[in-house]
This record gives C-alpha cells, structure tokens and sequence, in this order.
C-alpha cells in the first residue's frame, strides 16, 4: 500500500446545532480515484468544502502529502489550497467564467504560473520574449486539453453557450490547468446522458492513469462510480459507515440500509 | 385578417387622455411671480400640440405594430413637417418634440427592415469579422477625428471647451472601466481618485513649484496609494457592500477637504494654479518672471485658443494612454483574471487566484488613471474647491461606464459624448434640457439594456480569422 496523496483525520463540522459531519476520517491514495458516496445530505459536499478551503473544519486535520512535506489544508487561505497543495476542484453548479472563451478559461486556470512569468504584469506590458514563450506554452496546454475533451473547434466560444455536458468536461479541464495533484470533482456525471457520462469515464481514468493525478470524486451515477473507483468512502448522516474497495462496499449491510432503508422501513413500503 | 382602424383610434385617444391628464398640471399652469404674489400662467395651446403629438406617435405607433408601415411613415413625415414648419409654436422646444416624434415613427417603420439587415449580416460566419472590422475602423476614424478637431474651420472656443470636458469624462471612463466593467467592482466613490489627483496637483504646484509634468506621475502615485488604502480593508466586501463602502469613501474624501483649512483652504478652494507648459513654456500673453511663453518661444502671434488646444491634446494623450494601457492588461493574465473575478469569484478561488490582490491591482490602477485625470482638471481649471468633487461625479462616471457597455472602450467614447455632450447642446432647451437627457438614457436603456457596445471582444483568439498564431496578439 502507498503512501496516502490525502489524509483526513477526526474532521468534524458543525454549522450551529447542526452536526454535518462527525468524526470522518478517510485517505486518498495518488493515481487512484477515491469516491465518496452516500444519499442526499450525508455531508459528502461539506468534506469538499472543507478539503478545498471553503469551510473552516471545526475539528480535524487535513494533511496533503507532497513529497516528503506535508501539508495542513486547513491552516491555509482558500487560494493556497489550489496553489501551494495543488487541490484543484469543480463545482456541483457548474462555475465556469461564462462570458470569457473556453480558451480563456484554461488560460485563467495558469493564471499563478503567467503571473510569475509576466513579472507580475512589468514584463508583460513591455512583451518581454520570456513572457510571450510562457504565453505560447500556456495556450499549448490549454490546447492539449481541449482536444482531450473534444473542445478544440469550439474554443473560441463563451463558455456559457456550450452545451451542458461540454461545460462539464470544460470544467474539469479547467481544474487540471491549475496542474493539480489532487482533482476533487463534485458530482461530475449530474445531468450527463449515459454517452455522456461514459465518456467521462474514460476521461477521469485517462486522469488518472495519465496525468498521475488523484481523484477524489462525490458521485450519485453508480455506473461511473461502480466502474472507475479504486477505492469507496461511503458517508450517512454526516458519519462514514463504510470504506473500502467497489466490489466489498457493495456487499456491505450497513451501505444497504442506508440506500435503500432497514428492513422494518422495507416493510412499511411494501 | 384586415387590422381595424376604430380600435386604433381608440388606443390612441386614451394614450392622449393620459398625456393631457398628466400634462395639465405640468406644462398646463406655470406659476409666475405677478409682484402681487404668485399666480398662474396658462399654457394650453402648449398642451394641445403636445397631445395632438402624443395622439399621432401613438395611432403610428399602432399602425406600424399591425404592418401599416407606410402608413405610420407617413404619419411620421408629416408630424416631421410640422415639427420644422415655420409656423410659430409657444416654445422652440415643441418644434423639437414634433420632429422628435416623427423621426422617432419613421425610426420605427425602418428598424424591422434594419433589424433584418442586420442578423442577416451576424448570422453570416463573416458577420463576426465584419463587426470586429467595424469597430476598429470607428475607432480609428473616432481618433483621426479627434486629432485634426482643434483644426476644423467649425470648431469655436465653445466646441474646444466641451471638447476637452468630454475628454476628461472619456478618460474618466477609461479609468473606471478598469474597476467596474472588467474586475466588476461596483466603485461609487470614484472622484474621491480624482480629487485627490487634483489636490495633488494645486498643493504640490502652489506650495513647491513643482511643474505639471512631474507632478503628474506623483498625483496617479499618490491617487493609487489611496485606492489601495481604500481597498485593502474593503475588498472583502462584496456587491453592494463595497459599492456602500466606496459611496462613504468618496464622501469622507470630500468632507476632508472641506474641513481641513489648513492643507486644502477648506470650502475657498486653492487658486491660481499654473497650467500645463510645453518645455518650459507657459500659456500666457504677460508670462511671469523668468518663464518664456508659447508664443515668444515659437514667434507664433499670442492666442488665447492656444492655451486651450494645448489643454486638448494633454487629455487626448491622457486618454489615450489609458486606453491603450486598458486593451493591453486585459490580455495579460491579470487582466484575464479581472474578468474572471468579476465572472466568478468562487471559481477563481478554487483556481489559486488570490482575490483580494487582483482586485487590489484593479482598484490602485483605476485610482491612478484617476488621479492623472484629477491633476489635469486642476491644471486645466487653475481653480479647484471640494464642490468640483461631489457625488453626481461619480454617478455620471458610472453612468458612462454602464450606459456605454460593461467593459467595452468604445461604448465609453459614445456615453461620454451623449451624457456630456447632450446636456450641453440641448442647453437651447432651457429647463427641458435634463427631460431630455434623462430622455436620452431612458431610451438607450430601452433599446440597449446591455449597453451600446454590449459585445464582448475575447482577448485571445485559438483560431483568429486571419490565421496568425493566437499568441502573437490576435487583433485588439
């Protein structure tokens, strides 16, 4: 077994009296995809918050493990966080910079490693050649991964006209510019039709198995999660009931009665 | 099925109705001072025309809405007609509104010809490029235009003087365009930059003697420190927040000002502030002692218009400056991540964009391009006092940025133009002349909701039309 890519420990996060996660640990491994499952309101969007700066845990350690430095998410600003650990994520409500291009996009996604190489906008303004090769590389980059994702005729399109599934895929490609090495993605497949969704598969196993990246991923489409997950976290009522690999969570009871309800509750609807 | 001319009549008598119900008392009576007191002056026949217009607009209007077109347009032509007729109305604002009417009618007929025209050429995959083409040519012609200006046989010391405050606002724009159309900070306090270039300026001329031209990069430094005073605590805030914020700035700058005696002569202003000079030489027939003026420097005979024509090119190079710095920072990455803030600062967030720099950087950059238009104004005024700096500055500012078209650089020239530009020529108008200007935006915010250049131009192209490689520029 490797080292862990994430460790969360003990995270716990109350919003007043309301306990929307209690006392979760889990970790992700690199060049694995990990799924957080569970039904609707189990807390799997608030680890993501948490993980990814957006919420400050009430309690608990985030560690990303970068080399031999470790890192604590939780001690950082919500920018460092994509920065420093390079924990890049998309949203469940697509948040795509709808009027800009999706060239421009991926353009804003290299935005910390342009700012370097514009000298902080100095040697931009005077088109310095170091800034214009840097440039150069980025729109390469950001070419690379709009023909990955079947983009690349459209590129020069706001953003916000694309058709749903392509805002999807543009949007991972988006949080994989940041050159992260942990893609967090929230509910990837929600509206995809099964074509769709299908492709997505390959493009988060391509993720994975080329880019080396690790994949945390909160899904309901059972299809994705069942056939690309490496590793299962299954979350109720804001407590982990079960870890573990696809084909031994699906077996497990307690995942059972929290789909599809105890056997009394069965009963009743019968 | 044959539209029915009754129902029509109808409509429009109504539509009269209510013009006269509340045109009565508006333009009906006008209390005048008879030395007895204050009593009533009738204005009737003002009235009749004015619903006799309103009647007419309406049944063409209706017309055109069931495809009587030409009858409508010749409805329209008829009013235009009258409306130049030289028969004698009570007032020359009536023969205006007549015409107005009519053209408006005419207008009506022709757009949906015009409209078709024009998705016909947009739908088209060369209408992108035509738009794109279009643009930059009005904007060269707008700046050949402006060069050669002062020049014109037409143009008298009035047009220069509008000219060069038209500038001043473009420029203004420009700057605020930075903060509001494209890092999408609602910034209410605008002119409080300006009046701290400006203050900058008169105190460090008449105090220290310091020249216009080196004063000028020490008042946008100065300009922008206060922008990133202001900014670094509030640029948390968000929207309205912010928006509420900045309005306070603003005030609090102008409040200062006033109450400070010592260091700004409080509500007296600062006086005789020298103006611009050209190496060294002033614009002036009696120049002071040991100063050259223009005129003995290139024994051109003293005109006063030089003075002014002067002023006129240092605010078109201002501004032109300003835009020329604008269109290049929107296509370096933190100009790209301007606009995504104001897209979606969420998103930028998870990006590892750190927010509160970037708008920071907008916030101190706008300031500046402030504070250089503020020293101008008090260079060109050689008189400030904190009455130059209120509020409606700031709202007139914000209205050009808007009304011009969020983030668009030409749409800011054509708002300055018509929302400086209108209240002055309509000065014939006399008391009319706010009707129709607040007339003229309500139509702009009718036709134009988005404003008048609402087109958004990317500031990278993967596929440019001309086949250059994107990361060599890809056109304005």
């Amino acid at each position: 077994m490797s080292a862990a890519l994430i460790e969360v420990e003990h995270l716990t996060m109350r919003f007043g009296g309301l306990l929307a996660v209690d006392d979760v640990s889990f970790s992700a491994r690199p060049r694995e995809i990990t799924a957080i499952i569970g039904p609707n309101g189990a807390g799997k969007t608030t680890v993501f918050n948490c993980i990814t700066g957006f919420y400050m845990p009430t309690v608990g350690r985030l560690t990303v493990h970068a080399g031999d430095r470790p890192m604590l998410l939780e001690r950082m600003m919500g920018h460092e966080i994509a920065r420093k650990a390079g924990v890049a994520r998309t949203f469940q409500n697509i948040r795509l910079f709808s009027g800009m291009t999706a060239l421009e996009n991926l353009l804003v996604a290299q935005h910390n490693r342009l700012m370097r190489a514009s000298g902080w906008s100095v040697l931009g303004l005077i088109g310095a050649a170091s800034f214009q090769q840097a440039e150069a590389a980025a729109i390469e980059t950001a070419r690379g991964w709009l023909e990955r994702i079947g983009l690349l005729a459209d590129a020069d399109r706001p953003a916000g006209e694309l058709p749903y599934g392509a805002q999807r895929r543009l949007e991972i490609a988006r949080a994989m510019c940041t050159t992260p090495r942990l893609l967090c993605l929230d509910e990837p497949a929600a509206g995809l039709n099964p074509h769709e969704s299908s492709e997505l598969n390959e493009l988060l196993v391509s993720i994975r198995d080329r880019d080396g990246v690790g994949v945390l991923l909160i899904e309901h489409d059972m299809s994705v999660v069942m056939s690309i997950s490496d590793h299962l976290v299954v979350l109720d009522y804001g407590r982990k009931i079960a870890e573990g690999p696809p084909a031994q969570v699906r077996l497990d009871p307690a995942v059972i009665r929290a789909y599809l309800g105890a056997e009394e509750d069965e009963a009743a609807n019968a | 099925m044959e539209p029915r001319l009754a129902p029509m009549l109808k409509d429009a008598a109504i539509t009269a109705f209510v013009a006269a119900a509340l045109g009565i008392f508006i333009v009906g009576f006008r209390t005048v001072d008879i030395g007895t007191g204050l009593g009533f002056e009738y204005h009737f026949v003002d009235l009749a025309i004015a619903v006799a217009t309103v009647f007419c607009g309406r049944l063409g209007l209706s017309l055109a809405a069931n495809g009587r077109r030409w009858p409508s347009m010749a409805l329209g032509a008829v009013l235009i007609l009258v409306g130049i007729a030289p028969m004698r109305m009570p007032s020359d604002f009536l023969h205006w509104f007549v015409a107005l009417a009519g053209v408006l009618l005419i207008g009506r007929g022709i757009s949906p010809w015009a409209t078709d025209a024009v998705t016909s050429v947009q739908a088209s995959p060369s209408g992108e490029r035509a738009r794109e083409v279009g643009t930059k040519w009005f904007g060269w012609m707008l700046l050949a235009a402006a060069v050669l200006l002062p020049f014109m046989p037409f143009v008298d010391q009035k047009t220069m003087d509008l000219s060069v405050l038209i500038l001043t606002y473009v420029m203004l724009g420009w700057g605020l365009n930075i903060v509001v159309g494209l890092a999408g900070l609602l910034d209410l306090g605008y002119v409080a930059f300006y009046a701290v270039g400006a203050y900058s300026y008169a105190l460090l001329s008449t105090q220290f003697g310091l020249g216009f031209w080196a004063v000028l990069p020490i008042a946008g430094m100065i300009a922008a420190l206060f922008g990133v005073l202001l900014g670094f605590p509030v640029l948390r805030l968000r929207g309205d927040y912010l928006a509420i914020v900045t309005l306070g700035f603003g005030e609090i700058i102008r409040l200062v000002l006033l109450n400070w005696v010592d260091l700004t002569n409080g509500p007296a202003g600062i006086g005789s502030i020298p103006g611009p000079t050209l190496f060294g030489a002033v614009f002036s027939e009696t120049p002071p002692a040991g100063q050259r003026s223009f005129s003995e420097m290139t024994g051109i005979a003293f005109d006063a218009n030089h003075r002014l024509i002067y002023l006129y090119y240092i605010i078109l190079l201002l501004a032109l400056i300003t835009n020329a710095f604008t269109q290049r920072m929107r296509r370096l990455p933190v100009g790209r991540a301007w606009e995504a803030l104001r897209e979606d600062e969420i998103a930028c967030r998870a990006l590892g964009i750190n927010p509160t720099n970037t708008k920071l950087t907008a916030f101190a950059i706008g300031a500046m391009f402030a504070g250089f238009a503020g020293s101008f104004f008090a260079a060109k005024q050689r008189f400030i006092s904190p009455e130059s700096f209120v509020f409606i500055e700031s709202a007139i500012i914000l209205a050009i940025v808007v009304l011009g078209g969020m983030g668009s650089q030409i749409g800011i020239v054509l708002a300055a133009v018509l929302l400086i530009g209108l209240p002055e020529w309509f000065r014939e108008l006399g008391s009319y002349r706010m009707l129709a200007f607040g007339l003229a935006m309500v139509l702009i915010m009718v036709f134009r909701p988005r404003g008048i250049v609402a087109h958004r131009r990317p500031s990278i192209l993967l596929h440019p039309p001309n086949g250059r490689p994107p990361y060599l520029g890809g056109g304005r």
